[in-house]
């Protein structure tokens, strides 16, 4: 058996950015498993710039914002294992791993801090009928695909569901000699960043169609094309607005979720809005000393975002192990609670007694509102009013708190959160 | 030339294949597909079904109720994964009770064992995820589930093993019956997509296709229906919801769909039964996926069909006269029809593989080998391993110590196994069947590419020969750029 203070699971942003603030903080026994054969996750294949511009003020591309704290982890001397996989973690933070070099071992660790990221969602999840031929690719496994190995998963291309990785790779399609024929979007409005919706279709003129989805799916070897339908309000395709494109290749982007099923195993209460667990505002887990961020947390659009949430992560689970925030008392609690237009919130209670300075509140709405307000109550009492221009689905929201706010109010129970249109 | 040919590496195929293995005779499986257990074999329920079905004195009923029988221990000597969890028929009002009891009768008649009716108590009890309307159920401790893939693979290599050759990726095109020549000898002659090939008797094992081949070689025509069933699979997490397979009573919600666990712990939902014309038409519709949902959902409560990882529609073998034809054609000495195997094809096919295998050996006077080998090993699962026997393993071979299919945790080892093992395999598909590598739930988003870099490498293929599952499924088309 090793021991640990703080054992990390998973070396993409959020695990690098929660070492590196844990070890600041004054950790120095951290060990980051990592299943991949490089640290930086998912960014190592997104090469498309733009990642960094709130960290850094600099529009780098993913490898190059991983490996700005790739260098700091090695400068830092945190100790990681590659190609190392979890198996399975106990409730009593017994980490079980394996990797070709040491086989099956066992880690008892102070702290996990959970960082294993998300997954994308399968055709099978919204169960788009026809055909089970080549050529069906989830987004990210074509971007592997064509940005790690340099192979074309295929010439002519349908992307089924505008979320970002949908959007980045029919730019990335086009730019390899793909013909990216379009863009259908099942909800009335896009999963995904505006920006991206500028820069990767528009300024390509790929046609992006709203309220569209997949029916059906022709070809028994290679897929020779895919029926598009219009689909009303609950989502139900139209009868008589089917559309057959032809082309040999649909790229699913329809929705991440959070990859929890170690954190399920080891007895982590997960909520079912976001897919992953429920924390505190030290973004621990309903397990003691067990912590996550990133987006086995909650799925991110912004990878700063990510080292931010991570970074808090780490520096809580570097206090949890020092034990300066075991206060036998947890003194006021209270709780977030999301109301009309808003879906969740991270955190989802408060102690105040373990608060530090600032709490950032991140949050998604259900839909686009124009002109509106993200209204904050305390116990009823109207105490933050946003204005926002425009809010939606595929750009998270946040509010700030601070603890001196909180403690004036020595006996809040709740705090609402939701959207007021104008 | 050889002895036996038989048209079809499904089930059947393999099962006779199999049994053949067992006796001094040069026997050969033809298969159009790149690879065994690619047509009605692969995309069924799953089930071992005890037996009360088919109407007493079929054939089904008898090679059904055989079948089971022989599966625990078929399962033993082949070391495939096989459960006997009971299956229960729930039926919901009072008017249904003789329905039930005469299912239950038709049971003890066709020699099922252990049968019981149960009230709605003791359904209950044993299943609480059962609708609140049930009002009594026949229980079948014998029925049971099996991997059909590893079923269907585990008899072809056994058979292989054993001396039988497989030519894949041959189709036959058509039969020509040979007359007794002068050294007095009767077969036939398939002339098939890679050549011509010559055997005394054929079996026809040809599953949707097999009313094709028959009606080649006789007058008397059979005609055989594929009758698609759409299916949806949910993810492990969902597995658990009920521990028996949940039929419902035949009867005025029309033939039922079912609920059951899969031998691997997820929860399968289906078949729906539609006749269609295109013996390949395995395409899901809109319409058969919902069917499938609402109707397990009127016999089993709360199935959290959010969980549906992936749905998929097979084509039974279904035959006119509603019963499996397995015997030698009347007007055609030597062929024997392997046909209209539909459910309880799966249950059925050690005794279908027993009775061909049996009807020839009577007929050509075959002897039993001295050297059969009647086991067959399984790729090894590092999941039932102990933490010490598994780095005993990882230390021999670091592969197993290599996780590529992280949602089903396959290792590279079993899919180096699953490729260079007696009849490997050679595409995605193949691997997937053998492993599970890209069967669980992001349905090989993951490890797909990974997969096919170990696929090219064993099979010394590039890339872009890589394929989903033989033919033109290839999985990528070029390099970025090469069009510029």
């Amino acid at each position: 058996m090793i021991y640990c203070d703080i054992v990390i699971i998973g070396g993409g942003p959020a695990g690098l950015a929660a070492a590196i603030s844990a070890k600041k903080n004054g950790i120095d026994s951290i060990l980051i498993l990592e299943r991949d054969k490089e640290l930086g996750g998912i960014l190592n294949q997104c090469i498309h710039n733009g990642f960094g511009l709130h960290t850094f003020k600099e529009e780098l591309t993913g490898p190059e914002y991983a490996d700005r704290y790739i260098e700091q982890v090695k400068d830092l001397g945190i100790d990681y294992k590659l190609n190392t996989m979890v198996m399975e973690i106990s409730s009593e933070k017994i980490v079980t791993a394996m990797n070709r070099v040491e086989g099956l071992f066992e880690i008892q660790a102070k702290a996990v801090i959970l960082a294993m990221g998300c997954r994308e969602r399968p055709r099978g999840a919204l169960n788009i009928p026809g055909y089970r031929p080549a050529g069906i690719y989830s987004a990210g496994t074509a971007q592997r695909l064509v940005n790690i190995e340099g192979f074309m998963p295929g010439r002519e291309i349908v992307i089924l569901g505008s979320g970002d990785i949908g959007l980045i790779m029919a730019r990335r399609m086009t730019l390899e000699g793909a013909r990216v024929k379009l863009v259908a979007e099942l909800m009335p409005y896009s999963g995904g960043l505006k920006r991206n919706i500028v820069q990767c279709l528009n300024d390509y003129d790929i046609p992006l169609k709203l309220s569209h989805t997949v029916v059906d799916i022709k070809g028994r070897e290679r897929v020779e094309g895919v029926t598009i339908a219009e689909v009303d309000d609950k989502g139900k395709p139209i009868q008589g607005t089917e559309e057959f494109y032809s082309c040999d290749t649909l790229l699913l982007s329809v929705g991440l979720i959070p990859e929890n099923e170690l954190s399920r195993g080891m007895g982590v209460d997960i909520n079912p809005v976001t897919s992953g667990p429920r924390v505190n505002e030290s973004l621990e887990t309903n397990i003691d000393g067990v912590f996550a961020c990133g987006n086995v947390l909650h799925v991110h659009d912004l990878v700063d975002y990510v080292s931010e949430e991570a970074a808090a992560a780490g520096k809580n689970a570097a206090d949890y192990v020092k034990g300066v925030i075991l206060e036998k008392d947890a003194g006021q609690e209270v709780i977030l609670k999301p109301d009309s237009g808003v879906r969740y919130t991270v955190p989802e209670k408060i102690r105040v007694s373990h608060m530090k300075e600032n709490l950032t509140v991140r949050f998604r709405v259900g839909s686009v509102y124009k002109n509106c307000y993200i209204r904050v109550d305390f116990d009823g009492e109207s105490v933050i009013n946003k204005r926002r221009q425009i809010v939606a689905p595929g750009e998270m929201e946040d509010i700030k708190l601070t603890r001196d706010q909180l403690l004036q109010y020595p006996d809040l129970k709740t705090i609402t959160l939701r959207i007021e249109e104008v | 030339m050889y002895d036996v040919i038989i048209i079809g590496a499904g089930v059947s195929g393999a099962a006779t294949a199999r049994e053949l293995s067992r006796y001094k005779a040069k026997v050969c499986v033809l298969e159009k597909e790149e690879d065994v257990c690619c047509g009605t074999s692969k995309a069924n329920s799953a089930i071992v079904h005890a037996g009360y079905d088919a109407a007493t004195g079929s054939l089904k009923a008898k090679l059904n109720v055989r079948g089971n029988e022989k599966m625990p221990s078929l399962a033993n000597e082949l070391d495939f994964a096989y459960k006997q969890s009971g299956s229960l028929v729930i039926c919901r009002g009072e008017d249904e009770l003789p329905g039930l009891q005469a299912l239950y009768e038709r049971g003890v008649a066709n020699g099922v064992k252990d049968l019981r009716i149960l009230n709605k108590e003791e359904v209950l009890e044993m299943e609480p995820n059962i609708t609140d309307d049930v009002f009594a159920a026949l229980y079948a401790p014998t029925a049971g589930i099996v991997c059909p893939f590893e079923l269907n693979i585990a008899m072809a290599e056994n058979a292989y093993i054993n001396g039988v050759e497989f030519k894949f990726d041959t189709e036959v095109k058509d039969i020509k019956k040979l007359e007794a020549g002068p050294d007095e000898f009767e077969g036939y002659e398939l002339h098939t997509s890679k050549g011509v090939f010559k055997a005394k008797y054929v079996v026809n094992a040809a599953g949707v296709y097999a009313d094709k081949f028959h009606n080649m070689v006789s007058e008397k025509k059979i005609r055989i229906i594929p009758r698609r069933g759409d299916y949806c699979l949910l993810d492990r997490e969902a597995g658990g919801h009920v521990n028996r397979t949940i039929f419902s009573l035949p009867g005025k919600l029309g033939k039922g769909i079912l609920v059951t666990p899969t031998v691997h712990g997820n929860l399968l939902l289906g078949p729906t039964a539609i006749d269609v014309e295109d013996k390949e038409g395995t395409n899901t519709t809109s319409d058969g996926l919902s069917q499938v949902l609402e109707k397990a959902g009127m016999s089993v409560k709360n199935i959290p069909v959010k969980q549906v990882i992936t749905s998929f529609a097979g084509l039974r073998a279904h035959e006119e006269g509603d019963d499996f034809i397995i015997g030698e054609v009347e007007d055609a000495k030597g062929f024997i029809d392997c046909a209209g195997i539909e459910s309880p094809g799966i249950a059925s096919s050690p005794a279908i593989g027993e009775m061909v295998a049996g009807l020839i050996k009577e007929k050509m006077g075959l002897e039993e080998k001295d050297d059969f080998i009647s086991t067959r090993k399984g790729i090894t699962k590092p999941d039932t391993l102990s933490m010490e026997e598994r780095n005993t393993l990882i230390r021999e071979n670091p592969a197993y110590g290599n996780i590529i299919c992280r949602c089903e945790m396959i290792t590279e080892g079993e899919i180096i196994d699953a490729i260079r093992r007696p009849l490997g395999a050679k595409s995605l598909d193949g691997v997937k069947r053998r492993t599970r590598a890209g069967m669980g739930r992001c349905q090989s988003g993951f490890c797909a590419p990974r997969t096919m870099e170990i696929l090219a490498r064993e099979c010394n293929k590039p890339m872009f020969d890589i394929t989903k599952s033989g033919g033109d499924s290839k999985l990528v088309v070029g390099t970025n750029k090469d069009v510029f």
